[in-house]
């Protein structure tokens, strides 16, 4: 027996221009839950794209098993006993849960056709031992984000995988479903296999993993056991500095309510929210996954209609049809799917940054570039967006580079009012950090600012107040004094701030 | 992932395709003994593309809105027929309208030029309006108007066009064959649109992510039904200086050019998963199968192996194109 699982040695990567992972490390034992951590652009990723054969490592040994492999695609990788499940899942929506465990593997009969009898049979007894409450026949598409990620790590299993490589697997689940996923990770360990768990997230790590290793700027700087770790010493060797300087908000001066929002309703999603907001103020949407804030904010912005409701801004009543009319009212949007709602993916950094302002630089019908190009110079520059030019296509950029984009995106446009939806979500410390700094400085300058996390840390210390919600109402709000985790937790779970505080 | 270096790999993509190009009229040149390189030749070559590259712009920027246009020949046809009937002397044996007298020239452009935009309008009606996916909705539009080329013309050529009209496709200016300017001229409005106007930037990002084009306040409805009635005004561009070449029009005329057009667009860079794609480009794709097709023709390669070529040069050009990308990625 070995003892480890997977082991790497001294990986070097090189891409043109960029020295990826200088000689890096990572062994896994078996049966274990391996944290792998760092900002984005340390290397994490491109670790395990060289682990699953998707790359080629320039030099450095990888030994899977006791036995020295090179992998040239992921299909060997797989066929040796590595799995990874990834942040975006790809299943094929129409197919069954069955059919999707068994792509590429159908069980056929003795005629050459495939057995579909046996096939559900299979992957039903594996979802069992995995204690998966999801019924074999399923259609895929039918599916939570969180359910098709248990059925691909069903697909592991299946496959005896004896490494299983999750990368941010939490990002789009519930508490519950995060609990769940847990549990199954358990299972796993139970069975021996062997899981690199990547996150962003502290409490899971702590929660989940043995071992961690923390990488930055393409080196290891560390691996130890979970156990002898806290969470500052984990934050000072993922960025190098302390925890003291991670939320900064600063003191600002609350000044006119800019912007009323009463009874705004939109049926079947949310009823009946109202909230002001204030000039200088950062106020904080808490509440669960499916509470209806975002979808308030969407409402709010134009994506969708509202059914009732009104929307005063500095007093006066504004109709709000399209995001354009939101924009020019002074408002801006930061969506919380990147991918999905934001950026540009094909397009230049430049592009990205310059389109939501475009209409305020023309010199004519003509588009003033040069005026774009200082713009889009001085946001890379105060951001401090780590981008080789302008031309750069938005998608070789690191996700909290992406999200800076898309940040100086909405500056752009000079807005009164910056709605931000998980603006976090996915990033690195380090990037978290400069985006805390940059909404405390906003504040500063007089913007209002709404914050829609599910980020309990983030939510209590940037905010000025905090709106609950739960089912698509809002249950109540609290001051910046009174808030506290448990009093949110309670509320968002469907308990209204009086009943609360009646039980003490 | 290059980050250093991305911008000479930038630079070396963007004209990959010219080299290409280069590397093709070499070949020809070289084949034929120098007979490609003459002018008259060379000027046949610019008359031969300039139909094709006048739709392919169109074509382009549909594709940069992740869209696509299978209306374009028959768009082509039934301004044929309608601006022929208008201009045809008035003596002429196949006269549509008989004894009436030829309209003045320009009214006539502006009826052929309104025609093809209210054709394109239609198709951008139904996609930004309605939903229907872009390949249904021009396919619908692509059997109606050759339908109506058809009912107008009553099924016949018609020709004897007045000179006055006939100009604009076998005259030249400064020596060069005037259908090659126009298609300059439709080159450089079109490369200025894309980008220099709002509207062209705002095609790029709604063909890149259609939903973050919404959040970011851009009229998505708005610029694709402008994408579309463009590419129509373009398609009747091309079938004045086509049918004006001719002296004729036809309602089997610009049978599969859209097919062409796309192709030369494609060659020329423009991605059909949308958000990629230039003017220049698409010119470029329109003389790679331009030069071909006439070195084929001074090679005396018969017009059936054409074809095979053809293609095949076609689907390495567009092979390579996209092994750069997946290198790049």
């Amino acid at each position: 027996m070995n003892q480890y699982v997977l082991e790497m040695i001294g990986i070097h990567k090189h891409f043109p221009g960029v020295h990826a992972l200088k000689g890096v490390d990572l062994r896994v034992k078996p049966g274990t839950v391996h944290g792998v951590m760092g900002e984005n652009g340390a290397g994490k990723s491109t670790l395990m794209k060289v682990a699953i054969g998707l790359y080629k490592a320039d030099s450095g040994t990888i030994r899977f098993k006791g036995e020295e492999v090179s992998f040239n695609s992921i299909h060997e990788a797989l066929q040796k006993g590595i799995s990874m499940i990834h942040q975006e899942l790809s299943p094929l929506p129409y197919m069954t849960v069955a059919q999707n465990i068994f792509l590429g593997r159908e069980i056929l009969n003795r005629f050459g056709l495939i057995d579909h009898k046996t096939i559900d049979r299979e992957a039903g007894k594996i979802l069992e031992e995995l204690k998966i409450n999801i019924p074999p026949t399923r259609i895929m598409g039918e599916l939570s984000v969180a359910q098709m990620q248990l059925i691909e790590i069903a697909e592991a299993v299946s496959r005896n995988a004896e490494l299983v490589i999750m990368d941010e697997p939490t990002s789009a689940l519930t508490e519950k479903e995060v609990e769940h996923l847990f549990e199954i990770i358990h299972n796993l360990k139970a069975r021996g296999v062997a899981v690199v768990y990547i996150s962003h997230k502290m409490d899971e790590i702590f929660k989940i993993t043995d071992e961690v290793s923390v990488y930055r700027d393409g080196e290891l700087i560390d691996c130890r056991k979970t156990s002898e770790l806290n969470r500052e010493t984990l934050i000072k060797m993922m960025v190098g500095r302390s925890i003291d300087q991670f939320f900064q908000k600063g003191k600002a001066q609350i000044g006119e309510t800019i912007l009323e929002v009463e009874g705004l309703s939109r049926r079947g999603v949310f009823r009946d929210v109202s909230f002001t907001l204030k000039r200088g103020e950062i106020l904080g949407f808490a509440g669960l996954v499916g509470a209806g804030r975002t979808e308030v904010m969407e409402t709010l912005f134009g994506i969708y209609p509202k059914e009732r409701g009104t929307i005063r801004i500095k007093g006066k009543v504004v109709e709000i049809r399209s995001p354009y009319d939101a924009i020019r009212s002074g408002m801006a949007f930061l969506t919380e799917d990147r991918k999905r709602s934001g950026l540009y993916l094909n397009l230049s950094v430049r592009d990205n940054i310059a389109i939501a302002s475009l209409k305020e630089h023309l010199k004519g019908l003509l588009i003033n570039h040069s005026q774009i190009r200082s713009i889009c110079e001085q946001a890379v520059q105060t951001l401090s967006i780590k981008t080789p030019n302008l031309e750069q296509q938005v998608m070789f950029l690191s996700g909290g580079n992406q999200q800076k984009v898309l940040v100086s995106r909405w500056l752009a446009t000079s807005p009164e009012i910056l709605i931000l939806d998980e603006p976090t979500r996915g990033i690195d410390v380090g990037a978290k950090a400069e985006i805390y700094k940059l909404m405390s400085s906003l504040a500063q300058e007089g913007k209002a600012i709404i914050l829609v996390s599910s980020e309990m840390p983030e939510i209590l210390a940037m905010s000025d107040r905090i709106v609950v919600m739960h089912e698509g109402e809002k249950i109540g709000e609290l001051t910046r004094d009174e808030a506290s985790p448990e009093k949110i937790l309670h509320m968002a779970t469907g308990e209204p701030l009086a009943t609360f505080q009646g039980a003490h | 992932m290059s980050r250093i270096n991305s911008s000479l790999l930038s630079v070396l993509k963007k004209y990959s395709i010219l080299f290409i190009l280069i590397g093709l009229v070499l070949v020809i040149s070289v084949l034929s003994g120098g007979v490609f390189l003459r002018i008259t030749n060379l000027l046949n070559v610019l008359r031969q593309i300039s139909v094709i590259g006048i739709i392919s712009l169109g074509v382009t920027m549909v594709i940069i809105t992740a869209g696509i246009d299978l209306s374009s020949g028959a768009i082509v046809a039934i301004v044929s027929v309608v601006v022929a009937s208008l201009v045809q002397a008035p003596n002429a044996a196949d006269r549509l309208f008989k004894g009436g007298q030829p309209w003045p020239v320009f009214s006539v452009l502006l009826i052929g030029l309104l025609i093809g935009a209210l054709g394109g309008l239609i198709n951008g009606g139904l996609i930004a309006r309605f939903k229907i996916p872009p390949f249904v909705a021009t396919l619908g539009m692509m059997t109606f108007a050759r339908g109506w080329a058809f009912i107008y013309s009553q099924g016949r050529p018609r020709g004897s066009l007045i000179p006055q009209f006939e100009i604009i496709g076998q005259g030249s200016i400064f020596g060069i064959p005037n259908p090659a300017w126009v298609l300059l001229i439709c080159v450089l409005i079109t490369h200025v649109i894309l980008k220099h106007t709002l509207w062209g930037r705002y095609t790029y990002a709604l063909g890149s992510n259609i939903q973050a084009a919404i959040v970011s306040g851009i009229n998505t409805n708005r610029y694709i039904l402008l994408v579309y009635t463009y590419a129509g005004f373009l398609s009747a561009v091309a079938s004045i200086v086509l049918t004006a070449r001719i002296g004729s029009g036809q309602p089997g005329l610009g049978m599969s050019y859209e097919l062409d057009a796309i192709a030369a667009s494609v060659i020329g860079g423009t991605s059909l998963s949308g958000g990629i794609g230039s003017a220049g480009g698409a010119l470029i794709g329109a003389l790679i199968i331009g030069v071909m097709k006439n070195g084929l023709d001074i090679l005396n390669v018969s017009a059936d192996f054409q074809q095979v070529m053809r293609a095949i040069i076609i689907v390495v050009a567009v092979i390579i194109d996209v092994r750069k990308n997946i290198k790049r990625s």
